[in-house]
């Protein structure tokens, strides 16, 4: 007779912000099914909110009783430590502004089925009153509930999981632009094919990884590296493929070919949410990945990282100062900045107290970033062709004396991105190489001085994306206004709120760094669960 | 000679703990009015007022606690937060010389706000007015509340920004832009001093903060980067206060309207320099140092140049504004002459907040009755019209001339008493000034409130409403009383010697000493010679051509001249030598970098075909690369 299957145990009031996510994305689901159309935007909106915030509210309650648990839970599958809990209140607080700007009309079709500029475009337009495709919303939840479980997963095969859950409604969303909806579904297309093309990758890795360690759990496989023999080709090509995975996901260069196109194609505040939660998330996983997995194996990661961050710091800056799409020079300027995590993602090494201290690093840098990013997006949809956003550099020229509160802002958070002092930028940069530095000098470092190196690799690198960002400053203010400039759309309260909070937090991290630095060196302090 | 100086202690709790109120309330308020603008237009005024009125309350029982520790106890540092990780903390410094200015720029703040509510009433842009004077307020307060050069500067650029914002408030106007923009670019010469003072700080002591500091120099320790920092300190200081060699800006910020030449360039920005002097003294101006010298010398000079323009000036505001000048320039003095001036430094710039203060005012209900008239030569006799502000501004008039026990008499008295006695020379330069002093402005009340009215035709003179006559009644009783309750007994003096430092010997006040004797006599003369000229004879409304000397005077003695041929042609010949190195030599260098870049990217931007295929051939190729790049360093 078989032996009674035991039922798993789950923490449920541990994972509950997960639950939350997805259960109201299946409830979105169902809306869907049954709730009369007219009626489904008043109602996924405030639970998506409403969700969303359940959410935020039970991560803040687990920080602040202070009862982090110090071992995985859902048996041994997911991990909800200070790191995790830090990055799911980052995420949820970007997803809750994103959704905001999401909310506001005309960014989706009507209906996506519909060939572009087909009769049926026309009457599904006819029909719709700017609102487009509501299945937007639990698409969002979903992705959004993906990108919680992706730095949180405990085990490769959880992580490729969330790492679908999270790509999949992404690819869709993608491509739900209601202007240029062709270059849109190109986007689309682009991001699934190449999405689908570097999971595979993850996935063959995780299965090489499985080969040599006999477990796809990560701490088991840190445990089978201190044990074995660290040569096996097995592992070495098992985790180049890993990498591969999850260096596409944050962008750095040689997989970055998919970002301009992908962000300059789907809807902006979706590209805002890709932006910064899928950034977000995706260092998360990196860094779970190379510090509980990979621990062991740091002399053989470290100097091929370096290789790739500086690669993706130079192409990222490079690339930029050439274009001419704003959307396009932001996402170089994304991929410059998942350079500069890199460089901190390199500091992840040595005794707790310098990890702890790169980790503080890294993950004050995500959230200033996420936020700035967000709030710079947010601007974008405000300044509109006849065709949709203007998106071309030339049409921002003069914009300063057509709005000047609006230029003023984007110039703010432009220079945000930038580093230059007196904003969240600054300190994000300085946190992180001044962690990179510290950790050259520390003793058993494998890389040593390598590290002062790449740090002046990134400090070029800023000085170069400063030319491109203080260039559209230039352009703004100093040049002659179009004839036919632009017209600047008159905002939403959401978007409004949007560019208040991002502007809010950026100025005032920008002069009280210790506010969010604390809360991180709090979460970072009690290191990833290993 | 020993200046004990008490050390600092850190304090927790308390209105001290919580000092950080003062400066956030105004930087609420401006942020509230800046940010909601047209809504607040209504009620913005209220709340800018209630603003600075609660940072006042804050400063007073600041104060009063502050007043309950020991006499060694009395500085106190309030830790608020890392600011740079590992550099710099921000924090506060709640001393017997800190609570004195921040008394002063919430007290005289708030009797200016209130003013404004009158002056301003007919303005549209009332409301952002306000937001403005809040910041300034707030940036004031965190220059003098800082525990450290960081945020001291912080606050050194804040009402730099705010000055500049409101002297080129009313920007339709291009005197007052240009008037703005000079400013601005006056300021910056003496800020770089400053900067590169702190950089020099930074390098030498490894700390910016005045306690660490207070701990590393040994008292009179002096040597040659002490005396670079000292005299790149006092640069700085004669940006903002509007010293020699950097006075210009001055004259022209008068362009502003008139409650902030009253608030800002009378009363609290323009003595930053001179609180930058005394905050520093003990490190890097000691007694007899050279650096101390320096700012004796510089503030000489500019007592006088001050008073000799302001001899010459019609223009009300200007003639207060090289008053201003001159009497910051008798602060510097005492400044520059250790602990014994610091008291009187300090106590001559408070009762000159009020009175000074008060004559600004004054002259802005002048105005406000004359149709923003400026022109002295179109005012007279206007005593019968406008009681009030005659009285107030009369009681003023008596403060700044040094009228027996009136304020002014016993604080510049005893900056030219302690300057007589410590450097001779430069103290009977200073008598001469009272005596210019009292010239100019018994000129200017003589010409604007006696003789005959020489009114414009469509003047219709009137009194200003209380809400503008109130402040300067307050203020006038601060002109009136406050110097003798400083200086009598060495009140001041003994409450600011835990933060300064305290002299040899404590002062005597000694009415009948020669120096005052004489300060009195030419102050006599030059009234007299004043009234005889403006107040008996017929002023005529027109300016004559006058003598060569008083050409001299009114073009600001050549200031702007001066600057202009050694350093604005010089600077354009070099900027055009630049220039032309520039596109010979630099541009090639820079330019092929950047020509490099950019086609480096142009190259790179072909990568970028927009075929998937492409782009998944280069994740295949990295793909590659990456596993070959591990296999290799796995196998060294």
């Amino acid at each position: 007779m078989n032996p009674a299957i035991e039922a798993p145990t789950i923490e449920y009031g541990t994972l509950a912000p997960l639950l939350i996510i997805f259960g109201a994305a299946c409830i979105g689901v169902l809306v869907e099914a049954f709730a009369p159309r007219y009626l489904r935007k008043s109602i996924h909106v405030p639970l998506t909110l409403l969700s969303l915030a359940g959410a935020f509210a039970l991560v803040l309650v687990q920080t602040v009783r202070g009862q982090i648990s110090t071992t995985a839970s859902a048996m041994g599958a997911v991990a909800v430590d200070g790191p995790s809990l830090f990055i799911w209140g980052v995420i949820l607080v970007l997803s809750f502004v994103c959704v905001l700007l999401i909310n506001d009309e005309g960014h989706f079709v009507a209906s996506a089925a519909a060939v572009p500029g087909s009769a049926d475009e026309e009457e599904a337009e006819a029909h719709d009153n700017g609102t487009g495709h509501t299945e937007v919303y639990p698409l969002v939840l979903f992705a959004v509930g993906g990108m919680l479980l992706f730095p949180a997963a405990h085990d490769l095969l959880m992580m490729f999981v969330a790492l679908e859950v999270m790509s999949l409604p992404l690819y869709l969303l993608c491509g739900l632009a209601r202007r240029r909806r062709l270059l849109s579904q190109e986007a689309s297309m682009k991001y699934f094919l190449l999405g689908a093309f570097s999971s595979a990758f993850f996935l063959y890795g995780t299965a090489m990884i499985y080969g040599f360690a006999g477990t796809v759990s990560l701490p088991g496989i840190n445990k089978a590296l201190a044990s074995g023999n660290t040569l096996d080709p097995l592992l070495l090509i098992g985790f180049a493929l890993l990498g591969v995975g999850l260096l596409f996901k944050i962008g750095a260069a040689p997989f970055q070919a998919w970002k301009p196109d992908v962000y300059q194609g789907a809807p902006t505040p979706i590209t805002a949410l890709m932006a910064s939660g899928t950034l977000v998330a995706a260092v998360g996983a990196v860094l779970r990945v190379f510090w509980v997995g990979l621990g062991n194996l740091d002399w053989e990661w470290r100097p091929v990282i370096w290789g790739v961050a500086a690669l993706t710091m130079i192409v990222g800056s490079i690339l930029a100062i050439t274009q001419t799409e704003i959307k396009r020079m932001l996402a170089y300027s994304s991929i410059a900045h998942a350079g500069f995590l890199l460089v901190g993602v390199m500091a992840t090494y040595g005794s707790a107290q310098q990890n702890a201290g790169s980790l503080k690093a890294i993950l004050f840098y995500l959230a200033v970033y996420g936020i700035t990013t967000v709030g710079a997006f947010a601007v974008l949809t405000l300044v509109r062709d006849p065709g949709g956003e203007a998106g071309h550099l030339s049409r921002w020229a003069g914009l300063g004396k057509r709005a000047p509160v609006l230029s003023g802002v984007f110039a703010f958070f432009l220079l945000a991105f930038a580093g230059i002092p007196l904003t969240s930028g600054f300190f994000g940069k300085y946190a992180v190489f001044a962690a990179a530095l510290n950790s050259g000098t520390q003793p058993g470092d494998s890389m040593g001085g390598w590290m002062a190196g790449l740090v002046v690799v990134g400090v070029v690198a800023s000085a170069i994306a400063a030319f491109f960002y203080v260039r559209v400053i230039v352009l703004m203010f100093f040049s002659e206004p179009a004839a036919d400039g632009p017209a600047i759309a008159a905002p939403s309260m959401g978007t409004v709120a949007v560019i208040a909070v991002s502007l809010l937090v950026t100025v005032g991290v920008g002069l009280y760094p210790e506010s969010v630095l604390g809360v991180a060196n709090d979460a970072a302090s009690s290191l990833f669960i290993r | 000679m020993e200046s004990h100086i008490a050390e600092i202690v850190q304090h927790t709790g308390g209105v001290i703990g919580n000092a950080w109120l003062m400066i956030a309330f105004p930087l609420v308020g401006a942020f509230i009015l800046l940010v909601f603008n047209r809504f607040t237009n209504r009620w913005g005024h209220l709340l800018g007022v209630a603003m600075s009125l609660a940072s006042f309350v804050v400063a007073v029982l600041a104060f009063f606690e502050l007043i309950g520790f020991g006499e060694e106890e009395r500085r106190r540092a309030v830790h608020l937060y890392e600011f740079i990780p590992g550099m710099v903390d921000m924090g506060l410094l709640i001393d017997p010389l800190s609570i004195s200015f921040a008394l002063l720029i919430t007290g005289v703040g708030s009797l200016i706000h209130i003013y404004s509510i009158g002056y301003m009433a007919h303005d549209e842009h009332r409301r952002r007015f306000f937001s403005y004077l809040n910041l300034f307020v707030a940036a004031m307060l965190l220059l003098v509340l800082a525990d450290n050069y960081v945020g001291l500067f912080i606050g050194w650029e804040g009402v730099g920004l705010a000055s500049y914002l409101l002297i080129g408030f009313w920007q339709f106007k291009p005197s007052a832009a240009v008037a703005a923009k000079k400013a601005f670019v006056v300021n910056r010469v003496g800020d770089f001093g400053l900067l590169v003072g702190m950089f020099i700080i930074w390098t030498t002591f490894g700390t910016l903060t005045f306690a660490e500091l207070g701990e590393k120099i040994q008292p009179g320790q002096t040597n040659g980067t002490m005396l670079a920092i000292g005299l790149l300190l006092l640069l700085g200081a004669c940006g903002k206060s509007a010293q020699l060699p950097l006075q210009s800006w001055l004259l022209d910020a008068m362009e502003g309207p008139t409650p902030v030449s009253a608030l800002i360039h009378a009363a609290t920005m323009v003595t930053a320099g001179v609180y930058l002097v005394v905050r520093s003294g003990a490190f890097f101006f000691p007694e007899g140092s050279g650096a101390a010298l320096a700012v004796a010398i510089v503030g000489a000079a500019t007592l006088l140049a001050g008073a000799i323009i302001g001899c010459a000036k019609d223009d009300i505001k200007k003639g207060l504004a090289g008053s201003t000048m001159s009497q910051i320039g008798y602060m510097m003095l005492g400044a520059g002459l250790g602990p014994a001036g610091y008291a009187f430094a300090i106590g001559h710039l408070i009762t000159h907040g009020f009175f000074k203060a008060d004559m600004f005012l004054g002259a802005g209900s002048v105005m406000h009755g004359m149709n923003d008239e400026v022109d002295m030569r179109k005012y007279g006799a206007l005593r019968k019209v406008m009681p009030i502000t005659f009285v107030t501004f009369f009681i003023g008039y008596l403060a700044i001339i040094g009228f027996p026990l009136l304020s002014g008499y016993f604080t510049k008295d005893g900056i030219i008493e302690t300057a007589v006695h410590h450097q001779p020379i430069l103290g009977w330069l200073a008598v001469l000034g009272a005596g210019i002093t009292g010239f100019y402005m018994s000129r200017m009340v003589f010409m604007t409130f006696f003789g005959q009215k020489r009114w414009a035709d469509d003047a219709h003179p009137h009194e200003s409403p209380l809400v503008m006559t109130v402040p300067l009644m307050i203020l006038s009783l601060g002109a009136l009383g406050l110097g003798a309750y400083l200086v009598l007994s060495n009140r001041l003096l003994l409450f600011l010697a835990p933060a300064v430092g305290r002299p040899e010997e404590l002062p005597e006040f000694a009415p009948f000493a020669p120096s005052g004797l004489a300060t009195l006599g030419l102050v006599a003369v030059g009234a007299i010679f004043a009234w005889m000229k403006y107040g008996r004879a017929e002023v005529p409304s027109v300016q004559p051509r006058g003598s060569f000397l008083t050409t001299f005077a009114r073009r600001d003695l050549y200031g702007d001249a001066l600057n202009e041929s050694l350093f604005m042609r010089p600077g354009q010949w070099l900027t055009r030598l630049a220039v032309f190195f520039d596109n010979r030599g630099v541009d090639g260098i820079v330019n092929g970098l950047a020509a490099g870049i950019g086609g480096s990217s142009g190259r790179l931007r072909r990568v970028q075909t927009g075929f998937a295929r492409t782009y998944a051939l280069s994740i295949f190729i990295g793909a590659a690369l990456l596993t070959g790049a591990l296999l290799l360093v796995g196998n060294i």
